[in-house]
């Protein structure tokens, strides 16, 4: 796949113009399995890909059919919740699923996701070195990291008055009074609240998850709405002038709206990551390795990342983005402040139950 | 056409899909959900059923009973406003020609054509801040503004939209326009079945028309009504899309909290005892009330 990634690198204009025909060329030049893919992976045509909304390039999935022959059917979910209470009664047939890290965990910890057979995915070298040994899951031995996102805050630049660069304006503050929206996920919210605080975003204890209850309870006043991952909408649409969200859902939007920016607190903030795995009980798991391969290729991620917007693990597709892109501080923010992000780990049920507890305490105040 | 007695095979034969529609699907799952709420987490997706009261225990503390108590405000609402805005309705419907009775019916049931979701989003775009209702308020305050300098007298202050969306309102707004067919239709078809010479008798022996409509017309709709306020209260009660999509940082449900106890907090048998105890709740009202229409003899016809 090197060879290949190095060819579409140098033939990038080329490719770009000639659309699907150059991706199924430079596909049937990495392997056998892309010449004749049903009898290589032996598997009806088809794969049921469940996944994030607005999550994929516009042409990903037709030139993976046309590379492959193989049709992706695909379904959306809104949150992990979502994902992890259809999964939970057994694998109603998705063959690739993008859980996010915490989840990742949790599936792994459920025994709900199949081991990946790297071998498969020769693409498995594009991705960059920091995410290829995670503490989630370790050795990579369940999950492929598809993009990475950290939470900062979206606004609308005219009707600030300096760049809220921390997590007080949201959380501590009625500068800002009825035009907040925030995450409905009451583990990131509680997270984000300790970062506020100055401790970690893993740091749970009784007395810091009260205390950061009783900051929300007294800033929900001026908050107007917990969003359900649509806050890029309520910004847009004029709705809220803050916003607390991932830093892809707003660089997409900044696109189409000038006024609008992003940016992460200077306290740090949480890490995520969004990873491809195979379910157990997937019907078509040699399809998902294919498929899987196939969006880690450098030329289809770089498509993908075009329309989604969000950093991406995959550093040959980075390399070829461009400037606006990868010097775009919304979507890589400064080094300086990553270096003060989290992961959030997942550390048992009973936590992620008092945060839930905790979170209906808030809306119910 | 046979005597069912003299043939109760053929018919009980016909009853056979039905029931086990209601058996397999409904009933049996019911049930599973009601062995839940007694049982315990042991794994990430293990439950053992202990027969344990713990999360029973817990769905009474007092945050619980609140939400509910808020619940039950927010349909009740909901329902006084479906009654209020649905009566006139079904009179008006009964009252009209028999050719345009079919259409307004129609009209009523109209929205049902329409997904649930596809109408509660419809709403945002009509309650947001720069959404149809606000335009359309901007638009006459405008004009207003206008018409007054044009006069000389001066101009109104800019307009300020109003925050409809993302507010107990909002929700209220939401269950009503869902829920008003469901008042209509019950309220139409007891209203339709009064003795048109009734109605007359009162006007005749002297009772003006308001008088006719609260000592004649209502007390022989009541069990419209009574049957018109449970279809509207009893799903109003375990509301979850309108509090989720248009409701405001403090408009959390019941069903909102049941929700997030299966999904986001992964504790099944606490979602499943909040779930049951509101059931209960219905049951109780429901027999109460049957037990009161039976007292009273007859009546309970309108269930």
């Amino acid at each position: 796949m090197q060879g290949s990634f190095y060819r579409s690198l140098t033939r990038r204009r080329a490719l770009a113009a000639l659309g699907v025909a150059g991706i199924g060329f430079s596909l049937s030049s990495c392997g056998k399995s892309e010449q004749a893919p049903a009898s290589a992976t032996g598997e009806e045509k088809k794969l049921n890909f469940f996944t994030w909304a607005d999550y994929i390039g516009e042409t990903t999935l037709d030139d993976f059919k046309a590379a492959t022959g193989i049709e992706v059917k695909m379904d959306l979910f809104a949150t992990n919740d979502d994902l992890f209470a259809k999964m939970r009664a057994g694998n109603p047939g998705y063959d690739v699923i993008v859980p996010s890290n915490e989840f990742v965990t949790r599936m792994i910890e459920a025994k709900m996701l199949m081991e990946i057979d790297q071998k498969k995915i020769p693409n498995l070298v594009n991705i960059g070195p920091e995410w290829r040994d995670i503490s989630y899951d370790p050795g990579q031995a369940h999950s492929v990291p598809y993009t990475w996102l950290v939470i900062g805050i979206g606004y609308r630049k005219s009707k600030v008055q300096n760049i809220p660069d921390s997590w007080k304006y949201v959380f501590d503050s009625d500068e800002y009074a009825g035009r907040i929206a925030m995450l409905s996920e009451a583990a990131d919210v509680f997270r984000l609240g300790f970062k506020y605080l100055g401790k970690s975003v893993n740091d749970f204890s009784p007395e810091l998850l009260k205390q950061v209850e009783d900051m929300l309870i007294k800033q929900k006043k001026n908050i107007k709405v917990f969003h359900d991952d649509n806050g890029q909408d309520l910004l847009v649409s004029g709705e809220v002038d803050l916003v607390v969200e991932y830093n892809g859902d707003i660089a997409q939007r900044m696109q189409e709206d000038q006024d609008i920016d992003f940016v992460v607190p200077k306290e740090g903030s949480l890490l995520n990551t969004d990873n491809l795995c195979i379910p157990v009980g997937a019907p078509h798991p040699e399809n998902a390795h294919a498929f899987i391969n196939f969006i880690l290729d450098a030329e289809n991620d770089k498509k993908i990342t075009e329309t989604i917007q969000y950093p991406t693990p995959n550093l040959a597709a980075k390399a070829l983005m461009d400037d606006a892109y990868k010097n775009s501080p919304a979507v890589y923010p400064s080094p300086e402040v990553l270096s003060r992000c989290e992961y959030g780990r997942f550390t048992g049920a009973e936590i992620a139950q008092a945060f839930e507890a905790a979170m209906t305490r808030v809306r119910a105040a | 056409m046979q005597d069912w007695r003299r043939n109760s095979g053929f018919f009980a034969s016909l009853a056979v899909p039905p029931v086990a529609w209601l058996l397999l699907l409904f009933l049996v799952p019911l049930g599973g959900v009601w062995l839940l709420s007694f049982g315990q987490n042991t794994g990430l997706t293990e439950i053992t059923v202990t027969g344990t009261l713990a999360n029973y225990q817990r769905a009474l503390e007092p945050l619980y009973l609140e939400i509910m108590l808020k619940s039950l405000w927010i349909a009740g609402a909901t329902t006084m406003i479906c009654l209020i805005a649905g009566f006139p309705v079904a009179l008006a419907i009964v009252f009209a020609p028999p050719r345009a009775k079919t259409w307004l019916l129609l009209l009523v049931m109209l929205p049902f054509w329409t997904n649930l979701l596809i109408r509660t989003y419809a709403l945002i775009a009509v309650l947001r801040t720069n959404g149809f209702l606000n335009a359309g308020l901007g638009w006459l305050w405008d004009g207003l503004s206008g018409l007054l300098a044009l006069l000389g007298l001066g101009s109104l202050a800019p307009f300020q939209p109003l925050h409809l969306l993302y507010t107990d309102f909002a929700v209220v707004f939401g269950l009503v326009y869902v829920h008003l067919p469901f008042m209509v239709l019950p309220l139409y078809a007891a209203l339709e079945r009064i003795d048109r010479s009734l109605i007359e008798a009162s006007l005749d022996l002297g009772a003006g028309h308001l008088r006719t409509l609260a000592y004649v017309v209502c007390p022989l709709a009541l069990p419209g009504i009574i049957s018109g306020v449970i279809v509207t209260m009893v799903p109003a009660l375990g509301a979850y899309l309108a509090p989720d999509l248009l409701g405001g940082p403090s408009s959390q449900l019941i069903a909102n909290v049941i929700e997030r106890q299966f999904k986001r907090a992964n504790d099944w048998p606490f979602g499943a005892a909040l779930s049951f105890l509101l059931m209960y709740a219905t049951f109780i009202a429901l027999f109460v009330r049957a037990a009161v229409a039976r007292s009273r003899g007859g009546g309970g016809a309108a269930l």
